[in-house]
């Protein structure tokens, strides 16, 4: 009976609480798309809190901007992305197949190598990355952001508590013995199992690619092949562009809503992949 | 014997199927790894369009890297990490704890879910330029409290040490207590409810149950999301970089250790940036080997924590 | 599902081509259709459009322009490319050295044909030994008599330590004090140039009217930054001297730093602008803003300030400012190795030595440009040049006696980087934010962070 009263006004506290935080997530895209959405001779004027309707004069600006080609960036950061995700998964997922399903020699040295390497970040190793694409011809061009992600320790990882969790190696005896090849039972028959996993590190690979700033920043240098993070830092330091705020507004908010778009329709998806597997990237 | 011949084929397969991993990692990071260290013992950079070097210099560039501010920006990162994670470590707690306490029934779960994660998948480059723009002394924000009458001059806040760290802290802190929220949940939900049941006919207060039942059980959790998070932290580049356009300012004091990296990749100083590199992967090394020490013996525990509680969320 | 891999792998395979083949496919194969042995691609790189827009208007060959404003298509078929990169931090010059690095081995689409540089770094490109400018002799044109008409200083600068010039240019960058009239005729009771040009004639007169201004609630200038280019543009000696890796601090910079602390502390500069190019110096341009004037050349009237003023024409007004000085300045130059060298002589001829078309740039777009006769003939021609947004005033009779004095400072490879660092390292000093050593250990770290090659830092006693 005590406890009861308690527990609502903590209630209450909570949603107030919660609703702060949830304010502070929601309002700094609200004063983006706000400022989006007016002239720059309206935001030399100050902040307004209703939109204006200028948002799609700004967007047609940021389209016919050449020197900023947005729209060539969020296609070539669709790309990066999406073969990075399909690569990175794909091949995460063989690895970890091949060190769960196989027993020979080196598996446990490798399973202790790729561990040892799961959080050396990319960083330190990005100079001699830069002269060894340049050697191999791949500096300024987008295939060096796609390869390396074949070896991603982290989704390795994932995918390995995964198929630990649900492929019973019976499974793989029966197909055997159906005399499946061992390839081929790894594409019809595990991957399939593997759906969710990959689903989700598909998700967040694709994510911190598109979001990823370090490496292409050094390896890109002409405007066709630049990708979205690329373009917004460029507009940082670019004493031109500033004539024009809306469109900066503009542009950020274009660099964004693809991703909170697929964000609102896979969310439950996406919430429920961040505890699957115990991995935080 | 025919059995034993068919186990060395199939393990034939294993290497196979693990070969373009090693590979790719061989070629992109072992490789550069090597070549990085090696260029660390040379004077090596660029003046202009003429090219300086290779000299070899010994342990030169290694001098002149601790003479330098190294260190100051080493201590700057710190202090940047600590004031986002600090504030997100506490609020994923309360939030995780709040989120599945049934008596509380927070209405609307899914929505504050949905939102609080929403900062984690934002570009960091973008947003750090939307604070920039926003908190410019003749911006939004400042054009917002002058218009409540809360401030009369415009505050500048990228204009002092307190008002750009806090800044950063302030995104860091945005883009991940969602992240750590969801994990400890998870976590928390792993639990098995008969000792809550049994902390509650013991007469166990909220408070109690948190600090001495919910806490030490997510230990595994709370550490691992403690390692990633200071691993995260050395590699803090995009948002302290676009914010203060790579100068760290007020005084240097919001430039990082990868920001300092970047800076000397950029002006082409190879053998600088070597030097700093292997500094780098000794540090990220010795968390590597805590971070080992803990997949391999706590670490599994947490996983199992988590992956009981997807399955009780779905069951 | 046989059917799904096969279209995964068709995907698969057009990223891949997608990936691989950008880069070639850019030049559009119309080699073909030329006569004169010349490529199809004119590769031009530069910071901003100003070249582009300069060119649109008075090179006859032009056709059309695309709506991105990349391409730029002339009669004959060729396709100059444009490549923009920005000035600021260096990043203009890192693209291209790096194209400049690659010249060699470009295929002929790919060569960089003609690049512009600043004041600030063109000497670095003009240098004999880097050779990547080409002397204009080699191209057919002869300073002496094509450019005859072009201000001898602008000539000078262009060459190399030899005395051959490697670039040229249609501008010419005497700088003014340009004055909002509304506030002049509350504060000084009057707007008109000559007698605000007596409130501001030299520094000790400049300080007893920011007082006015002060006590009126308006700033004189609105950053630090603005009054840098009257200091900057009379030192003594280079930043670094040629062939050593010392920068050597001038007084005149040690000067710029004091009395620009002074003038913050006492109001008359804007605390919230910090350095220029930034929103909040802009904003200091619109109509609500308190600042009574900026120092500009006459690109910095029609490209900054007109842009981002939103009154009515006819507020501002120009006159002379305490001190002669000039501001930037493009020079324009053939890249070695290019392999569209007529038209880039054509381009560089019609840019810079036509006495008609650099008379139109000025008409146009009020850019004081590079000849002689005709500026003279423009500062007397009231009615001809009369600037609308400046209120019928004629700007070129101000800015023509400036040009005849101008002695440019002398210059070094670093200027940009060195300027750029000076004003960033010591906002913090302006701003009170740390002490005068701390600013000049900031400021040697982050230079020497620029430029690997620079062993010392002097600063004068």
């Amino acid at each position: 009976m005590k406890s009861k009263n308690p527990n609502h006004i903590r209630s209450i506290f909570a949603h107030i609480v919660l609703i702060i935080l949830s304010f502070m997530c929601l309002f700094f895209f609200y004063i983006l798309f706000i400022n989006a959405t007016r002239s720059h001779a309206d935001l030399q004027k100050g902040f307004s809190a209703l939109p204006g309707g200028y948002l799609f004069e700004n967007l047609k600006n940021v389209a016919n901007d050449g020197t900023f080609p947005m729209f060539r960036g969020i296609l070539n950061s669709l790309i990066v992305s999406g073969c990075s995700a399909a690569i990175c998964t794909y091949f995460s997922a063989l690895t970890a197949y091949g060190l769960y399903a196989y027993n020979f020699k080196l598996k446990k040295v490798a399973f202790t190598f790729i561990m040892a390497i799961l959080v050396m970040p990319t960083q330190v190793t990005a100079m001699g990355f830069l002269r060894l694409i340049t050697r191999m011809g791949m500096y300024d061009s987008l295939l060096p952001l796609v390869i390396p992600s074949i070896a991603s320790p982290a989704v390795f990882y994932f995918m390995y508590s995964y198929l630990q969790s649900s492929l019973p190696l019976s499974l793989v005896e029966a197909a055997r013995i159906d005399g499946s090849g061992e390839f081929r039972t790894f594409n019809i028959i595990v991957l399939p199992i593997m759906k969710p996993a990959v689903a989700v590190q598909a998700i967040f690979t694709f994510v911190g690619s598109w979001n990823n700033y370090f490496v292409p920043a050094l390896v890109i240098q002409s405007k066709e092949k630049m990708t979205v993070p690329i373009l917004i830092a460029t507009l940082r330091g670019a004493d031109y562009m500033n004539f024009d705020m809306g469109k900066i507004y503009t542009m950020i908010l274009v660099a964004i809503v693809p991703i909170v778009l697929a964000y609102l329709f896979l969310s439950k998806y996406i919430i429920a992949g961040v505890t699957l597997g115990g991995v935080k990237e | 014997m025919r059995q034993k011949s068919k186990k060395i084929d199939y393990a034939k397969w294993g290497y196979f199927f693990i070969i373009p991993f090693f590979a790719s990692f061989f070629i992109f990071s072992f490789l550069p790894l090597v070549d990085t260290i090696r260029y660390s013992f040379f004077e090596y950079y660029r003046s202009g369009i003429k090219e300086i070097g290779p000299n070899f210099v010994g342990l030169q560039n290694y001098i002149s890297l601790l003479e330098s501010d190294m260190l100051k920006y080493a201590g700057n990162t710190l202090i940047l990490w600590l004031i986002g994670f600090v504030p997100q470590i506490v609020i994923a707690l309360v939030l995780a704890e709040w989120f599945v306490d049934a008596r509380l029934k927070i209405h609307g779960l899914q929505f504050f879910k949905v939102v609080i994660y929403l900062p984690n998948l934002i570009m960091a480059s973008a947003f750090a330029m939307l604070f920039f723009t926003m908190f410019s002394t003749n911006g939004p924000i400042n054009g917002i409290l002058m218009s409540f009458g809360w401030i009369k001059e415009p505050v500048d806040f990228l204009g002092t040490v307190l008002g750009t760290r806090s800044l950063i802290g302030l995104m860091n802190f945005l883009m991940w207590f969602g992240n750590t929220t969801i994990m400890l949940m998870a976590a928390i939900m792993g639990i098995s409810p008969d000792i809550f049941e049994a902390a509650e006919l013991d007469g166990c207060t909220s408070v109690q149950r948190f600090f001495h039942i919910t806490l030490p059980l997510i230990r595994p959790i709370l550490a691992y999301t403690l390692i990633t998070s200071i691993i995260g932290g050395l590699q803090m580049f995009d948002v302290p970089q676009i914010l203060t356009n790579g100068q760290g300012n007020p005084d240097r004091t919001s430039m990082t250790l990868i920001m300092f990296l970047n800076s000397h990749l950029k002006s082409k100083n190879y053998g600088m940036a070597g030097a700093l590199s292997v500094y780098l992967f000794i540090v990220s090394g010795i968390l590597c080997f805590i971070v080992y020490r803990m997949t391999n013996n706590e670490d599994m525990n947490g996983a199992k924590v988590t992956k009981k509680a997807k399955k009780e969320r779905k069951g | 599902m046989k059917k799904r891999v096969i279209s995964t792998l068709l995907i698969t395979a057009m990223a891949v081509n997608a990936l691989a083949g950008w880069g070639k496919s850019s030049g559009s194969e119309t080699a073909e259709a030329l006569d004169s042995g010349e490529g199809s691609v004119i590769n031009v790189y530069s910071w901003n459009d100003e070249f582009r827009e300069r060119l649109e208007a008075v090179y006859p060959e032009v056709k059309e322009t695309s709506s991105d404003g990349t391409v730029t298509t002339l009669n004959d078929g060729t396709e100059i490319h444009w490549i923009i990169n920005p000035n600021q931090d260096g990043v203009y010059q890192q693209k291209l050295d790096e194209a400049l690095l690659r010249q060699a081995d470009a295929a002929a689409d790919d060569k960089v044909d003609i690049f512009l540089s600043e004041t600030d770094y063109v000497n670095k490109y003009t240098d004999a030994a880097a050779d990547v400018a080409m002397p204009l002799t080699d191209l057919g044109i002869d300073p002496d008599t094509d450019l005859a008409d072009q201000y001898s200083f602008t000539k000078v600068t262009a060459s190399d330590e030899n005395g051959v010039q490697r670039g040229s240019t249609w501008q010419c960058c005497p700088g003014l004090l340009v004055y909002r009239r509304d506030i002049a005729n509350e504060v000084f009771g009057t707007d008109d140039p000559e007698a605000v040009a007596e409130k501001v004639k030299d520094w000790d007169t400049m300080k007893a009217t920011a007082g006015e201004l002060k006590a009126k609630g308006y700033f004189t200038f609105s950053s630090y930054a603005d009054t840098f280019r009257l200091y900057g543009n009379s030192i003594a000696q280079s930043w670094v001297s040629p062939g050593e890796s010392v920068i050597k601090v001038d007084q005149k910079i040690m000067d710029w730093i004091s009395d620009s602390k002074e003038w913050l502390d006492a109001g008359y500069l804007d605390k919230n602008i910090k350095g220029q190019w930034n929103d909040d110096w802009n904003k200091a341009m619109a109509s609500n803003s308190k600042v009574f004037a900026f120092l500009f050349p006459a690109w910095g009237i029609d490209f900054t300030l007109k842009k981002n003023w939103d009154g009515e024409n006819g507020v501002w007004a120009v006159t002379n400012p305490p001190q002669e000085y000039n501001w930037g300045g493009s020079y324009v130059h053939a890249c070695a190795g290019t392999d569209n060298p007529q038209h880039v002589k054509d381009i560089i001829l019609a840019v810079t030595a036509d006495k008609d078309n650099l008379l139109k740039i000025s008409k146009d777009y009020l850019d004081f440009t590079n000849t002689q006769s005709g500026m003279q003939e423009a500062a007397a021609d009231d009615s001809g040049y009369a600037s609308e947004f400046l209120g019928g005033q004629n700007a070129f009779s101000y800015f023509a006696p400036v040009a005849e004095n101008i002695q440019i400072a002398p210059l070094s490879a670093y200027d940009q980087g060195c300027v750029e660092r000076i004003q960033n390292s010591f906002n913090d000093y302006f701003q009170g934010i740390v002490n005068l050593d701390k600013a000049k250990d900031n400021f040697e770290t982050a230079v020497t962070e620029r430029y690997p090659d620079i062993t010392e830092i002097q600063w004068p006693e």
